[in-house]
């Protein structure tokens, strides 16, 4: 039961934090070297769920997802079956959920790049994407790495987003989070307090493993030959 | 720099960089600030001279494509690389202008060569590679391939920045202060590998600096800034040592300027005499056009200034002025002796001259000057 929600779990963790450093690259890029005047709203929109509470943005997604909305209409139509309550629908709901963690720490370090580097390279004749794969990458891949990592283990570890898209079900959305809270309800506290403490010991390797990595330059572990 | 000639570019006759632009800042520290400039830089080193917060990196990174000029147009030749009547404002990157800034912008995660290739993307593996070592070869770096720019000193970061510029081949090649932070003899080393690498290239490069002696140095032809205006231009000596405007004067180092007002003309001794505002000295100065009563001012250098401890007698020099010590001041070698004549003067005078004269606040001294050390600055 802790073996398969526990996989459920990493499976989750791993496909959201990919996802997701697909998507924060070039949103971050684009929050940081965007000229446009209306960027603070896009930036108050990426951080809006660091402070909503979990089961608002949960039950938004679920509704957007389900049967009334087009989305689901579409998704239902293409594959029979809808998005609430599968793993598809726990990975959107995780990917938005994660958002601010990947992406903040993406765009703080890019904006910390000397922009002097960046004005170089472009007299030097390169284009932007070069630019950004030669200077701006390389040079905040502490800030990328802590992006992944966090949304990694913001994964692993959210709850009311997943209960209100995923419920509870074994194998499919019961993630490890969800199992504990399971069987709290049933006073079930050994098994609670197993998957509590693997949990806890999870996150707390993978972060010190960041932190400790933080220490070195990161761009050491970065290099272009 | 022959190395660096060995490449089958034919140089052909130099385009000169043409610059004339308008560009307004708002809400600077200085409150409103206009760069409004129109000048040519022929091939050669030209200097950009001011001091700072007068718009000479502006400048730069206008020619550049850093920043964008209001209106204008900034050519090189026949090809503009600017032009807002006609829309024209070409990205940076398609310029093929080298820019070495002040602070260099080496890329600290690349090694000196990684630096110095990246700006030939465009050229093949082998090409580069052979550019690259060609070119590091001329700078005196070669040794240095592997280091990062983190691992080598100051001098050296200063020659990888040059070379990184230099190997691209640039059309115009702006330099903003890059020898600032070094040693004597390192600028000199450096000063001597880029006239002898624009010797054989011969493009325009303009070359910021606030110091007087690089200006003296290297400049082929001197533009003076001064508040987003171009206040002087030409020969370095003649800018600096004929100053006609205030600002050059502070800039050249007149350390002795006063207000005043022309109290007589010697039309036939081409001389005329001021009197110093707020004070009862005259100053015998070349004529100018001031009409009597006229107010005028007068720059004097402090190194101009000869001091006397007796009245002086069978001198060339019209002006003997006298005056009291209050203060003598250890600047470096020299001392700098504070002089009241009922207007305040400033002398540069050796630690020597002070021993054996000697000199000590509260000396009774006689300032002797020439009429052509006071430069009347309209």
């Amino acid at each position: 039961m802790i073996v398969q929600a526990l996989a459920l779990t990493l499976r989750l963790a791993v496909v959201v934090s990919l996802i997701l450093l697909v998507i924060s690259l070039p949103l971050a890029y684009w929050l940081t070297f965007s000229r446009w005047r209306g960027k603070f709203l896009a930036e108050a929109v990426v951080s809006l769920p660091i402070v909503l509470p979990p089961t608002v943005l949960g039950f938004y997604v679920l509704v957007a997802l389900g049967p009334m909305s087009p989305i689901g209409r579409w998704y239902q139509s293409l594959t029979g079956h809808g998005l609430a309550f599968t793993f598809t629908g726990l990975v959107i709901g995780s990917v938005i959920y994660s958002l601010p963690f990947s992406v903040q720490p993406m765009a703080a370090s890019f904006a910390s790049v000397d922009r002097k580097l960046l004005e170089a390279s472009a007299i030097l004749g390169a284009s932007r994407w070069r630019t950004f794969w030669r200077i701006v990458l390389p040079l905040s891949f502490p800030g990328v790495l802590t992006g992944f990592v966090l949304s990694f283990a913001h994964t692993l570890g959210e709850f009311g987003v997943v209960l209100m898209i995923g419920g509870n079900i074994p194998g499919a959305t019961q993630t490890v989070s969800i199992l504990i809270y399971d069987q709290v309800q049933a006073l079930n506290y050994r098994v609670a307090n197993e998957t509590a403490g693997l949990l806890l010991v999870l996150c707390l390797v993978l972060l010190t493993c960041l932190y400790a990595l933080r220490r070195h330059n990161g761009w050491m572990l970065w290099d272009w030959r | 720099m022959g190395l660096a000639l060995s490449d089958t570019q034919v140089v052909t006759a130099a385009p000169v960089l043409s610059v004339a632009i308008r560009k307004r800042f708002g809400d600077t520290a200085q409150g409103d600030f206009q760069l409004d400039v129109e000048f040519e830089a022929p091939a050669g080193i030209t200097m950009l001279f001011g001091a700072s917060g007068a718009g000479k990196t502006t400048i730069l990174d206008c020619i550049a494509g850093l920043q964008t000029p209001e209106e204008g147009v900034i050519s090189i030749g026949a090809e503009k690389l600017f032009d807002s009547a006609a829309s024209v404002n070409l990205a940076a990157r398609h310029r093929r202008v080298g820019y070495l800034f002040q602070t260099l912008a080496l890329f600290p995660h690349m090694s000196v060569m990684q630096n110095i290739g990246y700006g030939l993307a465009t050229l093949d593996a082998v090409e580069r590679k052979n550019r690259v070592a060609e070119t590091m070869n001329s700078f005196h770096i070669s040794a240095l391939a592997s280091r990062r720019p983190g691992e080598i000193s100051g001098g050296e970061r200063q020659r990888v920045a040059l070379a990184r510029t230099l190997v691209t081949r640039p059309c115009v090649l702006l330099l903003d202060e890059p020898l600032s932070a070094l040693d004597a003899a390192t600028k000199a080393k450096i000063i001597g590998d880029l006239r002898a690498w624009n010797g054989s290239f011969r493009i325009p490069i303009l070359y910021v600096t606030h110091d007087r002696e690089e200006a003296f140095a290297l400049g082929e032809c001197m533009i003076v800034l001064d508040h987003g205006r171009i206040v002087a231009q030409g020969l370095p000596q003649d800018v600096l040592h004929r100053p006609e405007l205030e600002s050059v004067a502070q800039l050249a180092g007149f350390e002795n300027v006063f207000d005043g007002t022309v109290i007589e003309r010697h039309v036939e001794q081409g001389t005329m005499a001021c009197r110093i505002a707020g004070s009862q000295v005259d100053l015998e100065v070349p004529l100018t056009r001031g009409e009597l009563g006229h107010a005028i001012r007068v720059g004097i250098r402090a190194g101009d200034i000869m001091v006397s401890i007796v009245p002086p007698q069978g001198l060339s020099a019209r002006n003997a002025i006298p005056g009291v010590i209050t203060a003598l001041e250890q600047r470096d070698v020299m001392v700098v002796a504070h002089v009241d004549c009922g207007a305040g003067f400033e002398v540069d005078l050796t630690p020597g001259a002070v021993r054996s004269l000697p000199l000590a606040v509260g000396s009774q001294v006689w300032l002797v000057i020439k009429t052509y050390s006071c430069r009347v600055l309209r």
